[in-house]
C-alpha cells in the first residue's frame, strides 16, 4: 500500500477495475467520480441526506458518500452507468445493453458514455414520465427505484402501495419535480416489468 | 490517514490495542460525515465491515445477542418479532440507504443523545458487550454506558462486540418527533417496553438530555396504575404518566427545538404510546424498506 493512498480493486458495472493512489479518507463516491471516470453518482450533500450518490454495493443500495473507498475493495459496485445491464431490464433492452457494454469494454476506460438506445425499463419510464428535470437526483433515484422493483417483483403477489413506495424512496430528494412524475415513473416501470413486453425490433 | 482492514474480531481487537487512536468504522453513516466535513482527522480508520462475527445475531435463553455489525435493515427484516421496539426504531433511522449500512454498534459508538436505538435499549434493559485485547469482555448495562453528549464509557482500546437485548416480554412502542417522517435526527423520542410476567415498565427518552435517559418514576408509577389484564389506565393516570416522563427529561433549547416543546412532545408521545400498546396487534407490520 502506497503511503500516499490506496490501491483499490473492485468490480464496477461488471468490469474489474483498478485505481492506484486513492486517498484513504476518500469516499467511494469520490473514488467513482474522480478515479474511475464514472460521474453518474452525484455529490450534493456529502452526508447521506439526499441520496444523489446512491449506488449498489454488493447488490445493496447505499449512499456512496458514506462508504470509505477502501471498504469497497474487492466488492461489486453498480452505478447508474451500468443500470441497463440490471435485472430490471426487459430481455430486449438487456440484450441491447450487453451489446453496448461490450462496446464499452473494448473501447473507453474513463468516461464510459451510455448508449441511449439501451436503457433499462426504469430509465425509460423516468424519461417518458417527465420525471427528469435538472437530472441531478436522477441517477440516485434510478438505483433506488431499481432496487425497489427488484424487491417487489420477488413477491408472490406483486403489490406496491403508495405508502411503501414513498417510504422506499424517502432517501432520495428532488428539488425540481415535486415527486409526482417520479411516482408515475415507478408505477409505469412496475407495470411494464409485470407484463412481458414484446421484444423490440425482433426479426419477423 | 491510513485505512486498516480487520479480517476477524481477534485481529480487530489486536489492531485497536496497537492503535488506540484508530477510529472504528463499520456502516460509516456517522464517521464518514465527520470525515467528509473535515470535523475529525483520525490517524487511521479501523474497518470492521468485513468481520463475519459482528454480522450474526442469536437468541440464547430469553436474550437476543445482536452483533454490533447487524444493519438496521436486517433488524427490521429479521428481528421484528423478538425485538419489536428496536425494529420500530430501526425503521425511523434515516433512509433505506442509511438503514442498509447503519448498525446499533455504530449508534452506541457515536453515543449521541439523539441516537434512535438508545431509548429502546434503555427501556428493555440491554447490555453492551465490549471487548479489549488486554482485558477481555466487559458487559456494560446501557444505563451505565453513556457519559455525556457523544461520550461513552468505552476505553480507547475497546470495541463493541454485541448488544444483549431481552426478547420482548410484552408490548413495546417507539416513536420520535422530527421535521419530516424520514431522514431526521430526533427532536425527541420515547420508547416503552412492558414485561407482562414481571409486571414492570421500562422507558427510554431520546434527544431530551445530555444523554439518553430513563423515566424511572414514570415506569414505576405506570406499573402500579396499569390494569395488567386489559392494559388500560384511567385517563388521569395516563396524564400523570405523561407528566412524569416529561419531568424525567432534561432538555435544552437547540437548533432542532426548544426545551419547552420537547417536554410537551414527550408528554404527548408517552400518552400515545399507552394507546398504541392497547391497540397492539391492530397496527400495521413494519415494512422492510
Amino acid at each position: 500500500m502506497s503511503e500516499h493512498g490506496l490501491r483499490l480493486e473492485l468490480t464496477v458495472n461488471g468490469r474489474r477495475r483498478v485505481a492506484a493512489d486513492v486517498p484513504a479518507n476518500s469516499s467511494l463516491l469520490v473514488a467513482l467520480r474522480e478515479h474511475f471516470g464514472l460521474p453518474g453518482a452525484k455529490n450534493a450533500c456529502e452526508q447521506g441526506e439526499c441520496g444523489s450518490c446512491t449506488v449498489y454495493l454488493d447488490d445493496v443500495p447505499v449512499c456512496s458518500c458514506l462508504v470509505a473507498a477502501g471498504q469497497a475493495h474487492g466488492c461489486e459496485v453498480r452505478t447508474v452507468e451500468g443500470l441497463a445491464m440490471s435485472s430490471t431490464s426487459t430481455s430486449a433492452s438487456a440484450a441491447a445493453a450487453s451489446g453496448a457494454a461490450s462496446g464499452m469494454r473494448n473501447g473507453g476506460n474513463a468516461g464510459e458514455t451510455a448508449d441511449l438506445t439501451a436503457l433499462s425499463v426504469v430509465q425509460s419510464a423516468f424519461l417518458e414520465a417527465g420525471a427528469v428535470q435538472c437530472g441531478f437526483c436522477t441517477p440516485g433515484f434510478l438505483i433506488a427505484v431499481d432496487a425497489l422493483l427488484i424487491r417487489v417483483r420477488g413477491r408472490t403477489i406483486i403489490n406496491l402501495d403508495d405508502a411503501e413506495l414513498r417510504e422506499a424512496l424517502a432517501g432520495n430528494l428532488c428539488r425540481c419535480t415535486g415527486y409526482e412524475k417520479v411516482i408515475d415513473a415507478v408505477r409505469t416501470a412496475l407495470a411494464r416489468l409485470a407484463t412481458p413486453q414484446p421484444p423490440m425490433g425482433a426479426a419477423t | 490517514m491510513e485505512l486498516i482492514t480487520a479480517d476477524s474480531w481477534t485481529q480487530a481487537l489486536r489492531l485497536k490495542h496497537e492503535r488506540p487512536g484508530a477510529a472504528p468504522i463499520n456502516g460509516g453513516t456517522d464517521v464518514m460525515v465527520e470525515l467528509n466535513f473535515d470535523l475529525r482527522r483520525p490517524e487511521a480508520l479501523l474497518d470492521l465491515s468485513r468481520i463475519a462475527e459482528l454480522k450474526d445475531w442469536d437468541v440464547v435463553g430469553g436474550t437476543v445477542q445482536l452483533g454490533a455489525g447487524v444493519t438496521y435493515s436486517r433488524i427490521i427484516a429479521e428481528l421484528a418479532d423478538s425485538l419489536p421496539a428496536l425494529a420500530m426504531a430501526a425503521r425511523t433511522v434515516g433512509s433505506p440507504q442509511i438503514r442498509n449500512r447503519g448498525t446499533v454498534g455504530g449508534n452506541l459508538g457515536t453515543a449521541s443523545p439523539a441516537g434512535d436505538a438508545h431509548p429502546v435499549l434503555l427501556a428493555t434493559g440491554a447490555v453492551v458487550e465490549a471487548e479489549s485485547f488486554g482485558r477481555g469482555v466487559r458487559r456494560i448495562p446501557v444505563d451505565d454506558f453513556f457519559a455525556g453528549p457523544k461520550r461513552s464509557v468505552l476505553e480507547p482500546d475497546e470495541l463493541i462486540r454485541a448488544v444483549l437485548i431481552p426478547t420482548a416480554a410484552g408490548p413495546q412502542q417507539f416513536s420520535k418527533v422530527g421535521t419530516r417522517n424520514a431522514m431526521v435526527i430526533a427532536v425527541c423520542s420515547f420508547a416503552i417496553a412492558l414485561d407482562l410476567d414481571a409486571r414492570t415498565v421500562g422507558t427510554g427518552i431520546g434527544s431530551a438530555g445530555p444523554t439518553p435517559l430513563t423515566a424511572r418514576a414514570a415506569g414505576r408509577f405506570l406499573a402500579g396504575a396499569l390494569d395488567w389484564d386489559t392494559l388500560t389506565v384511567p385517563e388521569a393516570a395516563a396524564r400523570h404518566f405523561g407528566e412524569l416522563v416529561s419531568e424525567a427529561a432534561s432538555p435544552i433549547d437547540d437548533v432542532r427545538g426548544t426545551s419547552a416543546y420537547r417536554r410537551h412532545a414527550l408528554q404527548v408521545l408517552s400518552m400515545r404510546a399507552l394507546r398504541w400498546i392497547r391497540t397492539a396487534g391492530r397496527e400495521p407490520e413494519p415494512v422492510a424498506a
